[in-house]
């Protein structure tokens, strides 16, 4: 595909045409400045394209092709989960009666969506083995937040006010650190060991009487289950600390293991990854937090709870942390996640993880042939391998990850995380098909391959999509965050 | 049961198994300890097919009194608009809503294009030089500008006004928490915030004052009065919650030298939803572009100098920088911020600014309607489509008589302040005929009765 600009929907605009049609305007008409004072009313207007409705369509089925979806060929970014979006689910989230609701109408004439969201609650308690569920957190690190306010906030009911340390793996993702300090905390690294698991002896080392919590999420984020889990739950739980699990990763274990039972007193998920919510281009998601009935009290307000009457919001809760979001949630994404849990059912949702482990595991001993295993065990549903065999012929884990384009792949996530050299973290899915693999598997050799033979065709990557590699630091050096009429 | 997500066939399986070189599934979950390991059956509901499927989920949806089946006057936030077709038309493009954050621009041009775009049309509405590509909502944008204004000045309090949304009070409260930042809440007055009392708080402490514009109330807050007193405080910023539509007819917060303005875009192309998800958008000056929470899409060009767009300014992000990121966020709204794109794309220049101002005609209609039935607006001042009315009987009294005429009734106040029981927060959006205001304001005109 040679390189083509394409024109933001500013340019396409021509003064007085028209995309619109508004309700009539039938009330008799008032005189604005009669109702507003004239340094209230907007003297130059917002520069909106002036486009009509064909232009749009044209425009933005334009964008939608230079934009690689799961929809549009195999996706496998680790820790994204980037599974098949039921049809399904967005027809259901689309019904007038859901779609088309407002949080403020009396609870009597929204019971319909109440159950769905009090089934919803306990689906995802059974399922994560804890006492309760939240549906307010808007996304996974909303999630995360919310449940270490909730640990904050159980440390300082029992007086214990000096628990200011968050411990984190190396391996964690971002948002772990980043949640910990917006929450008041300071996050504290506990190292991986050669197993790419926590090293225990360096987990006792940095618990103390300061521990807030441990946040872990399980597998891990090298797709490997943290098998001494037990004992860090109580070493944690000695210290007089909280475990949280970071629910990214749970495709791998659906109807295997449940954080509850592994310890965990609060679990975050992500709706939009396991439960098939859409990623949306980089959400809506939706971040329910599950707890153990020892922190149910700090829960944020409202919960949900079903009387003789129906379905009603509690809100007393003097405990409660408050709230975290308004309204109770992202209900449309939530209505997804319920009815793809509904199509699965029990038998369905451990298919998924058996599937998922079984791909992953398929590819990552095919392709250690010709990449680095970093870690040389049985994966979950995902793997890691490294590239340093190939940066040593001059090639990149970057290069490939720009080579796989030219096949139609979507890379894996790349330089992450970040305790491995040259990382590929890979994350098949389990509703990819095996023929969808192998061809994966025979693009990567292939790369593999020119590294050795022919290493400037990767490096010169991609050769074949509408932009080539963008210059990044121009953009962070002069940053144009907005277009300017010329 | 068959799944059709699942394509694994029992040959595909074996064949696979053997590449790994073991002898079952279960032995790939061998390193899950026995004394932790799940057995039996989850207790969910057994799966059931899509036909069946539907049809108990659909009657679920039936239950619900909606939007559509009724004829509403709620607002508090969350509105009620005409929503063009074509928004649902490009947001159902799967090349959309089926990809992620765009980490690979380079197949990625398309969604970083979209919400370049959206940057460029939020920057318009609230005359702000920088906008990021979403948040999770208002409510959270708003909270988190707070913070953001207390990290800057290296401030700790933060004057907010009750006349703002009452849950996104909520919200900043429990946002606070985590720095440390005191809120200290600025009552109203006549539907208005109480400028004498913030002229009175404000001090060398203050990092920031929190007003919504138009306020909670609907009215129309004199922003320009609040700006002279936040300049009292040479540091302190002003930050603004807006309703976007209102930025139609309104001079933008940004004219009055707001240094934070954020909001929901709910109102352009996203339905109700109980709630959400709906879309925050988050605009600062430039001096605080480096302080912006979340994603940021910027222009630049490829290697052969062609124009393009990458995720910029990462150094901000929690995957860059980890427990010293400016905010945690990392998922956003993007999708429903591609529906807002394209609904102030077929709105354009002209039809925003009608679509607002027949907001403001209309609830201006039904003030009249209300005064003619002897109904008690309360309050006096400018609104945009928003208005306070009292009335002589209990809320959830009123709103039930209301609901089996037909109609949703508004926003029970007396829930979120005992001054204003019996009061009761109408919206009026372009959408309401004037037919539907009539028979509204006759209808509580007959409550004194």
């Amino acid at each position: 595909m040679a390189n083509q600009d394409f024109p933001l929907i500013f340019e396409l605009s021509q003064e007085s045409r028209t995309g619109f049609s508004l309700p009539t305007f039938d009330v008799p008409e008032t005189d604005v400045e009669d109702l507003i004072d004239d340094a209230y009313i907007r003297k130059a207007e917002p520069n909106l394209p002036e486009v009509s409705e064909l232009q749009i369509m044209r425009h933005y089925t334009g964008l939608s092709k230079r934009n690689h979806g799961v929809d549009s060929g195999f996706y496998p970014l680790g820790s994204c989960t980037m599974k098949y979006n039921p049809k399904m689910n967005e027809d259901i989230a689309r019904l007038t009666g859901f779609s088309h609701i407002h949080p403020y109408q009396p609870e009597e004439t929204v019971q319909g969506a109440l159950e769905l969201m009090y089934d919803l609650q306990e689906s995802l308690t059974e399922i994560t083995g804890m006492d309760t569920v939240t549906l307010q957190p808007a996304a996974g690190a909303h999630g995360e937040w919310t449940g270490l306010m909730m640990i904050r906030a159980f440390h300082e009911a029992n007086g214990d006010d000096h628990r200011t340390k968050v411990i984190v793996p190396d391996s964690a993702h971002g948002t772990n650190p980043a949640s910990a300090t917006v929450a008041g905390f300071e996050a504290v690294t506990v190292k991986s060991d050669d197993r790419g698991l926590v090293d225990l002896e360096d987990l006792k080392r940095v618990v103390d009487d300061q521990t807030a919590a441990l946040m872990l999420t399980n597998p891990n984020t090298l797709g490997l289950f943290e098998e001494d889990i037990e004992e860090m739950a109580a070493i944690v739980h000695e210290a007089g600390g909280k475990l949280y699990y970071d629910g990214a990763n749970l495709n791998a274990i659906l109807g295997y293991a449940r954080p509850g039972d592994m310890g965990f007193d609060v679990v975050h998920l992500n709706l939009h990854k396991t439960f098939t919510g859409p990623h949306g281009g980089g959400g809506p998601g939706s971040g329910p937090v599950g707890v153990t009935a020892e922190l149910e009290p700090f829960l944020p307000k409202p919960i949900l709870t079903k009387k003789e009457e129906g379905y009603v919001f509690d809100y007393d809760r003097p405990q409660s942390i408050g709230r975290v979001k308004p309204y109770y949630g992202n209900f449309g994404i939530n209505v997804r996640a319920y009815t793809y849990i509904r199509t699965m059912g029990p038998e369905g949702l451990k298919k998924v993880s058996e599937y998922a482990v079984i791909n992953a595991n398929y590819m990552m001993r095919r392709l250690q042939e010709v990449y680095d295993l970093p870690f040389d065990r049985h994966c979950k549903h995902e793997f890691i391998l490294s590239g340093k065999r190939q940066k040593k012929l001059g090639v990149r884990t970057l290069d490939i990850a720009k080579r796989l384009l030219d096949f139609g792949y979507h890379p894996p996530t790349i330089y992450f995380p970040i305790n491995v050299e040259e990382a590929l973290m890979i994350e098949p899915t389990e509703t990819e098909s095996k023929e969808t693999l192998d061809d994966f598997i025979e693009a990567m050799i292939q790369i593999s391959e020119e590294a050795e033979n022919d290493p400037e065709k990767v490096q010169d990557a991609p050769h074949t999509t509408v932009v080539s590699r963008m210059d990044e630091t121009l953009a962070a050096r002069k940053p144009v965050l907005s277009y300017q009429k010329s | 049961m068959e799944f059709r997500y699942l394509p694994m066939t029992v040959q595909d399986k074996k064949e696979m198994l053997v590449r790994i070189g073991v002898h079952s599934s279960d032995e790939l979950f061998s390193d899950i300890p026995e004394t932790i390991r799940f057995k039996g059956d989850l207790n969910i509901k057994e799966p059931k097919n899509e036909f069946e499927l539907t049809k108990e989920l659909t009657q679920m949806a039936e239950r619900n009194v909606n939007l559509k089946s009724h004829t509403s006057f709620l607002g508090a936030g969350v509105y009620d608009h005409y929503i063009p077709s074509i928004v649902d038309h490009v947001i159902s493009r799967s090349e959309f809503y089926t990809a992620y954050t765009p980490y690979q621009p380079e197949i990625s041009q398309g969604e970083l294009q979209a919400i370049f775009e959206f940057q460029t049309m939020i920057c318009e509405l609230t005359s702000m030089d920088v906008a990021n590509s979403s948040m999770y909502d208002g409510g959270t944008a708003l909270a988190e500008a707070v913070n953001l204004s207390a990290g800057q000045t290296r401030k700790k309090k933060v004057l907010v006004s009750k006349a703002i949304h009452p849950e996104s009070l909520a919200v900043i409260r429990s946002y606070a928490k985590g720095p440390g930042v005191e809120i200290v809440e600025i009552d109203h007055k006549d539907g208005l915030t109480d400028l004498d009392q913030l002229a009175k708080e404000i001090d060398e402490e203050t990092a920031g004052v929190v007003v919504q514009y138009p306020n909670f109330f609907g009215q129309i807050e004199p922003l320009a009065k609040v700006r002279e007193i936040v300049d009292t405080q040479k540091k302190a910023m002003l930050i603004t919650s807006s309703n976007p539509l209102a930025l139609g007819y309104l001079t933008p917060p940004g004219e009055f030298g707001a240094d934070i303005v954020v909001g929901d875009a709910q109102v352009f192309g996203i339905p109700a939803q109980f709630g959400g998800p709906h879309c925050g958008y988050f605009a600062t000056t430039k001096k605080l572009m480096r302080k912006v929470p979340g994603r940021l899409v910027g222009q630049t060009v490829d290697e052969n100098g062609q124009r393009g767009f990458v995720l910029t300014l990462q150094a901000r992000e929690q995957h860059i920088r980890r427990d010293k990121a400016t905010s945690n966020i990392c998922s956003n709204q993007a999708l429903n911020a591609l529906a807002s794109s394209v609904a102030m794309s077929s709105l354009g220049k002209q039809g925003l600014k009608k679509m607002s101002w027949m907001n403001i005609q209309k609830a201006a209609y039904m003030k009249s309607r209300l005064e003619a039935n002897g109904v008690d607006v309360t309050f006096d001042g400018p609104f945009f489509n928003e208005l306070v009315v009292a009335l002589p009987k209990p809320m959830e009294e009123v709103n039930r008589v209301l609901l089996n005429k037909g109609f949703i009734g508004g926003f029970d106040l007396g829930q979120i302040d005992e001054r204003l029981e019996n009061h009761m927060l109408i919206a009026v959006t372009e959408i309401r005929t004037k037919d539907e205001i009539d028979q509204f304001a006759k209808e509580l005109g007959d409550l004194h009765g």
